[in-house]
C-alpha cells in the first residue's frame, strides 16, 4: 500500500479539523468570544497542527527507517494504517481539549516550533547523510587502493583494464591554479563594480546595471563553456600563447580561469554590492563631514565596515569555482597535468569525477570508486573554506562590534 | 552677498536660505549672521529644520540625493556655494558633531586618528599620539579609555560614543564646529564636561549648537536662535530671548507651551 493515501487523509482531516475545532471554540464561548483564552481560529489551527505534524513525523520517520534496512518493497499495510491512527488520535486528542480555558495560542506554537526544528533536522540530516554514503564508497576504494599512491602520486592515468595510476595531485592541481585565476579575475573586478553600483552610480544607472549584472548570473554555466570553447580559447591562443611561445593549445588553464572568472563577477558584485548598502549611512556622513574625499571614505570606513561580508562572498565564490565542471571541460580540457604554463590543457577533480563515472561502469573496481575519494577530498577542501570564512568573519566581528 | 559677512566679527553669513527635500519645504528664507568666537544655540522643537540648517553650513545636505538648498552662505566672506569651493576642504573646516554617535569600526585611537591622518596634521606617530590625546581631554573621554586606546570604538557606552565623536571633530582642528544635540546621550557630569569644552572652544572657534535644553543653551550660548515649522523666528542675544522674547511664538515655546 502507498503511502498516498494516508497523506490524503491527513491533509483531510487536518482541515477539516481547523473548521470542527473552530466551531466548538465558538459554541464553547456562547457567543461571547472575549470569554476565550484563545481566539476560536487558535483553536482551529491547534487542531489542523496537532492532526498533521506528528502523522507527517511518522511518515518520515519510516521513510528514514525503511532506507537504513535497505527495506526496497512498498511499506506492509501496518504503516499506512499506523499513520492514519496518528492522525487521528492527534485529531481527537485536541478536539476534545477545546474547552474556555484552553490556551490553544500556546499549544499552537508549540507545534509550529517543533515543525520548523524538524525541517532543520532533515537539512542536517541530508548532509550527513551525503558524506556518509561518500565515505562509504571512499572507504571501498581505499581498501583495494593504497592512499599514499592517492594522495601523494604525481601521475593520473587511469586504465580500464586495471593497473592505474591515480594520483590526486594533478587534479588538484588544476582546480586549484583555474580556481585562483578565476578569482583573480573575478575579485577586483566584482568588487569594484559593487562600489560603484552602490557608492557612485544615480539611482537610475543602478536601476538598469544591477538586474543587467544579475542576469549574468544566470546563464548556464555550459553557455559560459561553449564561449570558452569557440571564442576565448581560439583567441588566447592565436593572440598570446603562440606570440609567445607559451604553447598551441586552445584549452587551457588560463581560458577556462578566465571564463569562470567572468561567470563569478555577478556572484560577487551582486552580494558585495548588497553588503555595501548595508554599512550605515551614518559612518559615511561621519567620515565626510571630517572632511574626506569619497574615495577616502569608502576605503577606510565603508569597506572595512563591510569586509566580513566581502570575505564571506568572495569564500562562497571560490566554493564555487572548485566546484565548477562544465567550463573546465570545455575551456580547460581533461588531461590531467602538473604544470605551470597557465596556456597548457590541464583538468580538475570535478571533470575526473564525471570521466570516471560516465560510460561501461561496474561499481567495484577502483577506477569508479576513485570517483568518491575524489568527491570526498573536494567536500573536505570547501568544507574547510567554508570554515575559514566563518572564523575570518567571526574574528572580525569580534573586534569591531 | 558679502557686504554683512565683511563686518568684522561675522564668521558665518547666510542669506535667504531655503532648502527643500524633494517638494517638502524644509527650511524657508532664513537669514542669520553667526560671529566668530561666539557659542550660537539653536532651539525649536523637534522637525522645525534645525539639523538641516546646521547641515546647510558645512553642505553635509549635498550628500541626500533630494536636498536642494538655494540662497548664499559665506565663511569669512566667501561663498561656500561657489562652484569653485571643494565642499571636502570646506568640511575640513567646518567640523560637525552628528546627532546620532556614529563611530567608525576602528579603534578608539584610529577613531580619533582619522581626521588628522587624512589631512596630514601630524610629522610622526609622536605628534599623532600628542594630538590623539589632546583631543580625547578636550572631549572628556580621556581618563575612562586611556587604557583602552586599541579597542574598538564601538565598544563604548552611547554616551562615551558621543564623546568620542566630539574628540573625533576637534581633533581636526575646525574653525566652525557644528554640534547637532550633543548632550542628549550623555549624563549630566559628562554634560557638564562638554560644555566647559564648548566654552573653551569658544576661545577660538565659532560653535553652533542645537540643543532642546532651554537650560542648556542659556548656559553656554552668546546667542541664540529660535526655528519653528522652517522659518527662523527670532535671532538675538541669548539674555534676551530667554528674558524678553520679541515674538510670542518664542515666548510660548521658552515657557513650554509649544514644541
Ligand atoms: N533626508 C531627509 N529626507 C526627507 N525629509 C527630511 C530629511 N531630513 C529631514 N527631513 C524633513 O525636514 C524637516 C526638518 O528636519 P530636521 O531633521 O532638520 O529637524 P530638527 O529640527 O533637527 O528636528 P529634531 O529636533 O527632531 O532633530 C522634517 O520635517 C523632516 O521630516
Ligand atoms: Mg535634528
Amino acid at each position: 500500500m502507498s503511502l498516498t493515501l494516508p497523506l490524503l487523509f491527513i491533509a483531510a482531516l487536518s482541515v477539516g479539523g481547523f473548521f470542527i475545532a473552530r466551531s466548538r471554540a465558538q459554541s464553547a464561548a456562547g457567543g461571547d468570544i472575549r470569554k476565550l483564552a484563545s481566539l476560536p481560529r487558535q483553536h482551529g489551527l491547534n487542531t489542523a497542527l496537532s492532526t498533521a505534524i506528528p502523522a507527517l513525523f511518522a511518515i518520515l520517520a519510516w521513510l528514514f527507517a525503511a532506507r537504513l534496512l535497505s527495506y526496497r518493497e512498498t511499506a506492509p499495510i501496518w504503516v499506512p494504517l499506523a499513520i492514519i491512527v496518528i492522525a487521528t488520535l492527534g485529531f481527537i486528542l485536541s478536539v476534545m481539549r477545546v474547552s474556555v480555558t484552553f490556551r490553544a495560542r500556546t499549544a499552537a506554537e508549540g507545534w509550529i516550533r517543533s515543525l520548523l526544528i524538524g525541517a532543520s533536522v532533515i537539512a542536517i540530516l541530508t548532509t550527513v547523510g551525503i558524506v556518509f554514503s561518500m565515505l562509504f564508497e571512499s572507504i571501498n576504494f581505499f581498501s583495494q587502493y593504497r592512499w599514499q599512491d592517492f594522495f601523494f602520486s604525481t601521475n593520473w592515468s587511469p586504465n580500464f583494464r586495471g593497473n592505474s595510476d591515480l594520483g590526486i595531485l594533478p587534479l588538484l592541481w588544476g582546480t586549484l591554479y583555474i580556481s585562483v585565476i578565476a578569482l583573480i579575475f573575478a575579485v577586483p573586478i566584482g568588487l569594484f563594480a559593487a562600489v560603484y553600483l552602490s557608492e557612485y552610480a544615480s539611482r537610475r544607472t543602478r536601476s538598469v546595471f544591477k538586474p543587467l549584472i544579475e542576469i549574468l548570473a544566470g546563464i548556464p554555466t555550459i553557455v559560459y563553456g561553449l564561449f570558452a570553447l569557440v571564442t576565448v580559447g581560439p583567441f588566447l591562443r592565436d593572440y598570446l600563447a603562440q606570440p609567445t611561445g607559451f604553447g598551441d593549445s586552445a584549452s587551457s588553464v588560463m581560458t577556462a580561469g578566465l571564463v569562470m572568472g567572468i561567470m563569478l563577477i555577478p556572484f560577487v558584485s551582486s552580494l558585495s554590492d548588497d553588503i555595501i548598502n548595508a554599512v550605515p549611512q551614518s559612518l559615511r556622513d561621519g567620515s565626510l563631514g571630517l572632511g574626506s574625499t569619497h574615495s577616502e571614505t569608502i576605503r577606510q570606513v565603508v569597506l572595512p565596515a563591510a569586509l566580513p561580508g566581502i570575505v564571506g562572498a568572495i569564500l562562497l565564490a571560490a566554493s564555487r569555482a572548485i566546484g565548477e565542471t562544465m567550463i573546465v571541460v570545455l575551456g580547460a580540457g581533461a588531461a590531467a597535468r602538473l604544470d605551470l604554463n597557465p596556456f597548457e590543457a590541464m583538468t580538475t577533480v570535478t571533470v575526473k569525477i564525471v570521466s570516471q563515472l560516465t560510460g561501461d561502469t561496474d561499481f567495484a573496481s577502483p577506477e569508479t570508486l576513485v570517483a568518491f575519494a575524489l568527491g570526498l577530498t573536494l567536500f573536505v577542501i570547501t568544507l574547510a573554506l567554508n570554515v575559514l570564512a566563518l572564523y575570518i568573519v567571526r574574528r572580525y566581528r569580534e573586534q569591531y562590534e | 552677498m558679502k557686504d554683512t559677512s565683511m563686518t568684522k566679527n561675522i564668521k558665518i553669513s547666510a542669506n535667504n536660505i531655503d532648502v527643500y527635500y524633494g517638494d517638502k519645504h524644509a527650511i524657508k528664507d532664513v537669514s542669520v549672521q553667526i560671529e566668530d568666537k561666539t557659542v550660537t544655540a539653536f532651539i525649536g522643537p523637534s522637525g522645525c529644520g534645525k539639523s538641516t540648517f546646521l547641515r546647510c553650513i558645512n553642505r553635509m545636505n549635498d550628500t541626500i540625493d533630494i536636498a536642494r538648498v538655494t540662497g548664499h552662505i559665506a565663511i569669512d566672506g566667501e561663498d561656500i556655494y561657489d562652484p569653485r569651493v571643494d565642499p571636502v576642504q570646506l568640511r575640513a573646516k567646518v567640523g560637525m558633531v552628528f546627532q546620532k554617535p556614529n563611530p567608525f569600526p576602528k579603534s578608539i585611537y584610529d577613531n580619533v586618528a582619522y581626521g588628522p591622518k587624512i589631512h596630514g596634521l601630524s610629522r610622526n606617530k609622536a605628534e599623532l599620539d600628542e594630538i590623539v590625546e589632546k583631543s580625547l581631554r578636550r572631549g572628556a573621554l580621556w581618563e575612562e579609555v586611556k587604557d583602552r586606546l586599541h579597542e574598538p570604538g564601538t565598544g563604548l557606552s552611547g554616551g562615551q560614543q558621543q564623546r568620542l565623536c566630539i574628540a573625533r571633530a576637534v581633533a581636526t582642528e575646525p574653525e566652525v564646529l557644528l554640534m547637532d544635540e550633543p548632550c542628549s546621550a550623555l549624563d549630566p557630569i559628562a554634560t557638564a564636561q562638554v560644555e566647559e569644552l564648548i566654552d573653551e572652544l569658544r576661545q577660538s572657534f565659532s560653535v553652533v549648537i542645537v540643543t532642546h535644553s532651554m537650560q542648556q543653551a542659556a548656559r553656554v550660548s552668546q546667542k541664540t536662535a529660535f526655528f519653528h515649522l522652517g522659518n527662523m523666528v527670532e535671532y538675538d542675544e541669548t539674555d534676551k530671548i530667554f528674558t524678553n522674547p520679541e515674538d510670542p511664538r518664542t515666548e510660548s515655546y521658552i515657557s513650554g507651551r509649544i514644541g
